[in-house]
Parts: C-alpha cells; sequence; structure tokens
C-alpha cells in the first residue's frame, strides 16, 4: 500500500523543551496529489516542513519516502532524493543573477562542483536550461539582473524555477502566496498548478481561495494534532475545523465557498 | 573588467622591474607573503563567509616545518615550501572537521582555541627552538639556480605569490566557487538544494590553510628563521585588520591592506616604538567607523554608483518592472 504514497510520517513528533510542536502527526500523500497544510498560527505547520526536509530532527515517530525510511537522513541527502523544499520567507541567491541562482541548482546534478580549479565558463552549457526555467515562469527577461532587485512576487518565481532545476518528484511548499499582492497570487497560483503536472506538492498554505481552488486534499493542523483531513468541501464543513478558525479565519474560510 | 586587466598588468610590470629600481628586495618580498597571508584569509572570510580567529596557526607552522625540513633535514627549497604548505593543509583538515560543525562566532572561537593549542605546541617542541626561534634557515636552490642572491629569491618568490593569486581567482570563478557563494548568500537554501555545504567549507578551509601556509613558508625562506611572531594569536588579528583595511571580498583589497600594515610598521616602529600597534588599532576603528567596505571596497562601490547613474533612467525602469 505504501507505494501509492511517496510520503509518510507516523506518529511524528517534536518536542521543544517540554512545549510539543508537532504531537504524533501521521500523514500520508499520494502521488502525484496537491495537498495543502492548513492550520492557525502556531498550529506546527512550519516545524512540520522542517521536519519532513530534515532540518530538525524529530523526537519520535518515523518518515517515510516512497517506503522507504528517511528518518535518520541528513537535509541535503533527502533533497538529493527528490524532496525538495522552498521556504516561507523567498528564498534566494540575493547577490547572485538571476540566471546563476537557478544554474547552481542545475550545477549539482553534473557532479563537478568540487572543481575548484576549473573555470565556471563550463557552468556555461547549463545556461540554455537555466533560461528554459525562467520563462516557463515567467521571468526570463530578468535572467542578468541581480535577484535581490526583482519585485517580491518575481523572486517567489525565481524560487519555484530554482526548485524546478532539481526536478524534484515532490515539492514541499511552505506558504508560496505568503505577503502577495492579487494579481501575484493568482500568478502564483497558477504557476503551482502548472508545475504540479507529473509531481507531488505539499503545501502550507493560509489562503484559502487558494486552498480551495488547487488542493486535492486537506489536512488541518491545530495545536501540533491533526484535526480534520480530506477534500476541501468537506474539510471546511468539519465543526472542528471551523472553531479552529474562530476569530481572525472563520469569515476568510466561509467566504471563499 | 578591462581596468582590472591593465591594472594588473601595470602591477605586474612594476613588481618585475622593483629591484631595477633599487626597492630593497626583502622588505617587498616580506611584503608578498604577508599580501599572499591576507589573500588566503580572504578566500575564507570574504569569499566563503568563515572567520578565522586563528589563521597565524597555519602561517607559522609551516614556516617552522619548512625552516626544521631545510635547516636540519638537509630537503631542498621546493620540497620544503611544498611540505610547508602541505603540513598546513593537514593542520587545516583537523581544525575544519573541528570547526566547520558551528557558526559564526561559534566557528570563530573554535579555530581560535585550536590555534592557541598549536601556539603552545610550538612554544613547548624541541625542534622549533622555543623563545629564540628556529635560525639560519638556507635558501637552497631551484631548478639549479641559487636562491643566496636577494634579485633571484625576489623573483621566486613573486612568481609563487602571482600564482597563488591566479589560484585564488580561480577558484572563486570555478563551479566550487559558485557553490561557496550560494552558501555564504542563503545557507539553508543551498542545503535544500542537496548540497552537503559542511564538505564545501571544509574543503574552502583547507585551500585557505594550504595557501596561509605558503605565505608561512615563504616568509621563512626570505627571512632565514621561523619564530614565535607567525603563530600567536598577535598574528590572526593582524591579518584580519589587513583584509579588512583593504576591503574583504575583494581580489587585491587583502594584499592592499597587508601592505600598509607592513610598511606602516616597518617605518613607524624605529620611531615610535610600542606605539605602532595603538596606531593600527586607531586605523582599524577608523576603518569600521568610516569606510566599512575597506579601500578597494569603497572605491568599487563609489564606481557602481557612478555607473548606475549613468544607467538611471533604464535602471529604475527595470526595477518597475
Amino acid at each position: 500500500m505504501t507505494m501509492d504514497y511517496v510520503l509518510e510520517t507516523k506518529d511524528l513528533t517534536r518536542e521543544f523543551k517540554g512545549f510539543v510542536a508537532v504531537n504524533g502527526v501521521s500523514l500520508r500523500v499520494q502521488a502525484g496529489s496537491i495537498h495543502a497544510l492548513i492550520g492557525p498560527n502556531g498550529a506546527g505547520k512550519t516545524t512540520f516542513f522542517n521536519l519532513l526536509t530534515k532540518f530538525l530532527a524529530p523526537s519520535s515517530g518515523t518518515i517515510y519516502y516512497r517506503g522507504t525510511d528517511i528518518t535518520r537522513e541528513g537535509p541535503a541527502q533527502t533533497a538529493r532524493r527528490g524532496l525538495v523544499r522552498s521556504f516561507q520567507i523567498s528564498s534566494i541567491f540575493p547577490h547572485m543573477s538571476v540566471l546563476e541562482n537557478v544554474r547552481v541548482a542545475l550545477q549539482r546534478k553534473r557532479g563537478d562542483s568540487f572543481r575548484f580549479w576549473r573555470s565556471e565558463r563550463a557552468l556555461a552549457g547549463l545556461d540554455r536550461r537555466a533560461m528554459e526555467l525562467l520563462h516557463s515562469v515567467d521571468i526570463g527577461e530578468f535572467a542578468q539582473a541581480k535577484a535581490v532587485d526583482l519585485p517580491y512576487g518575481r523572486k517567489r518565481a525565481l524560487e519555484l524555477a530554482t526548485t524546478l532545476a532539481l526536478e524534484p518528484d515532490v515539492m514541499l511548499l511552505d506558504e508560496p502566496t505568503q505577503g502577495m499582492g492579487h494579481e501575484d497570487v493568482s500568478r502564483v497560483t497558477e504557476l503551482i498548478r502548472k508545475v504540479a503536472v507529473n509531481r507531488t506538492i505539499l503545501m502550507v498554505e493560509h489562503n484559502m481561495s487558494v486552498v480551495a481552488s488547487i488542493a486535492d486534499r486537506i489536512s488541518v493542523l491545530q495545536r501540533g494534532v491533526i484535526i480534520a483531513e480530506g477534500p476541501y468541501a468537506e474539510v471546511s464543513r468539519n465543526p472542528q475545523v471551523v472553531e479552529a478558525y474562530m476569530g481572525s479565519s472563520a469569515e476568510a474560510l466561509a467566504g471563499s465557498h | 573588467m578591462r581596468a582590472a586587466t591593465l591594472f594588473y598588468l601595470v602591477l605586474g610590470a612594476v613588481a618585475l622591474a622593483l629591484p631595477l629600481l633599487g626597492v630593497y628586495p626583502v622588505f617587498v618580498m616580506k611584503l608578498l607573503c604577508f599580501a599572499l597571508f591576507a589573500c588566503a584569509f580572504n578566500l575564507l572570510l570574504g569569499f566563503s563567509g568563515m572567520l578565522s580567529f586563528g589563521h597565524a596557526a597555519y602561517l607559522g607552522s609551516a614556516a617552522y616545518v619548512t625552516g626544521w625540513l631545510m635547516a636540519t633535514q638537509g630537503w631542498g627549497t621546493l620540497p620544503g615550501v611544498l611540505a610547508g604548505a602541505v603540513a598546513a593543509a593537514g593542520l587545516g583538515l583537523v581544525v575544519g572537521l573541528l570547526a566547520i560543525r558551528r557558526q559564526g562566532i561559534y566557528f570563530a572561537m573554535i579555530t581560535m582555541a585550536l590555534a592557541q593549542l598549536i601556539y603552545f605546541v610550538c612554544v613547548q617542541a624541541p625542534f622549533t627552538g622555543g623563545e629564540n626561534g628556529l635560525q639560519g634557515v638556507p635558501r637552497g636552490e631551484v631548478l639549479g639556480l641559487t636562491l643566496n642572491g636577494d634579485i633571484a629569491l625576489y623573483y621566486f618568490v613573486l612568481a609563487c605569490c602571482a600564482g597563488s593569486f591566479l589560484f585564488i581567482r580561480r577558484v572563486v570563478h570555478s563551479p566550487f566557487g559558485q557553490v561557496l557563494k550560494a552558501i555564504r548568500e542563503n545557507e539553508p537554501r543551498a542545503i535544500s538544494l542537496g548540497y552537503d555545504v559542511e564538505r564545501y567549507k571544509l574543503l574552502v578551509f583547507v585551500l585557505s590553510a594550504a595557501l596561509a601556509g605558503l605565505a608561512g613558508s615563504l616568509k621563512c625562506l626570505v627571512l632565514g628563521f621561523a619564530t614565535l611572531t607567525d603563530v600567536q594569536q598577535a598574528m590572526s588579528g593582524e591579518v584580519i585588520l589587513m583584509t579588512l583595511l583593504g576591503g574583504v571580498g575583494t581580489f587585491f583589497g587583502p594584499a592592499l591592506g597587508a601592505g600598509i600594515v607592513i610598511t606602516l610598521q616597518e617605518y613607524l616602529s624605529d620611531r615610535v616604538g610600542p606605539w605602532v600597534t595603538v596606531i593600527l588599532g586607531a586605523i582599524f576603528i577608523l576603518c569600521v567607523l568610516a569606510f566599512r567596505r575597506g579601500i578597494v571596497g569603497e572605491l568599487q562601490a563609489l564606481q557602481a554608483r557612478r555607473q548606475a547613474r549613468a544607467l538611471s533612467p533604464g535602471a529604475n525602469a527595470a526595477r518597475d518592472e
């Protein structure tokens, strides 16, 4: 059965000095789906992400990737398996050019990254693929600009292009539309839909209309525990979920119907 | 880029002609050694974002190794100098393995503690000569040419330093250098792209230690002795001063900084004695307060601002997309 699930956690728990941020989470992500993880602030979503990508070690529990136990692996090793994450705040290499940002991701698989005696002109062979990736997220025209000079929405697009350069099987996106204006949100939502073809996406997202429009399945996390799971229509009617979102986000949840 | 190439060509020509101009070669050689030392340090701090507080350990140990091998074991110049650099690289490997597990100030503290350890070994070990230092290191010969004359040695040292300088440029502009830059800019992101960042950091640490060692070996050859001065904590601080003063993260800055510091020391020590340290300290404070990018860094920033102003209508349009 495990083979249908590309990513699976069993009783994943992480404690910080008596505070349980993630508490016995068992989550299964179906291959080829877009799976959203939602929940109020402080619910443990980012901690859960950090556990999945090995930036944090769990206190207990197990993580399986395609049936293999990867709980004890290092973060870079897990990334090389094809499980690649983005970060909550746009994560780029600010003082490298837009093209170089993508190229440094493409470079890894070539295996010459330790060759300190070679000219970087050897990397020019990757430029074409890098440009393709930049065009695929509509930032090809900025290739020579410094990444730090891009507007915010474009930075997130660049981050996506860099992640895509690794041809990951599973992409973990941490709040891909956070802090964006309306136009950028719909652009990035379209992009995610586009790149989700032939791969699996697990995303943390606050924007309910984004979740409603692209997620196949939703898990709701509250105080470190999964309180509901299922398709959007089902989850959004769950009284526990509505209660968890009481106050700030209750209207957002209802309003997106 | 054109201007930089021209600058290096002129610099190279001047360096080649210096002995003919009647400049005291030993002083210039000492200066070259420190320039190389600062550039090696800068490879780590400026291009990889790692602050080592114990780089004197590599400079000093290599000087002792080269001095000991040549003075007492009869080794030739090339093998002796090479052995010094290799020993420094080995030391760098051990220190690096321990230090790169931590970041920032913790990294710096570990490098400093281990460098102090190496200093005390040098004080106590019999072959270093303790407080007296290791004296009477011969200059030997290279490819059948004796280096006993200052001019011959000068060209040998110049060739080694120029070669190392080009090597550092190559490392920075290599596929490896690109990864280093990515790690310096955003380490978590580099990890998430699948790079084992610790291995890259270790390699650059070893390269930097080896080059610092080469500088120490050459210095030992030039002066004919190796002493505790090269291995003590003050030297680790001095190289930070040189690098920051000239411009951290620039290619030529550290060399310029080394030139300024060594020249000041040379000319002031006779006149003001221990006040040299105070003067250098004041310069350091001034540098940190008034021109944080260092001399070369500030000049480059000035040039960049000028270019931006010349292009400004176009640049602004691009930014507004």
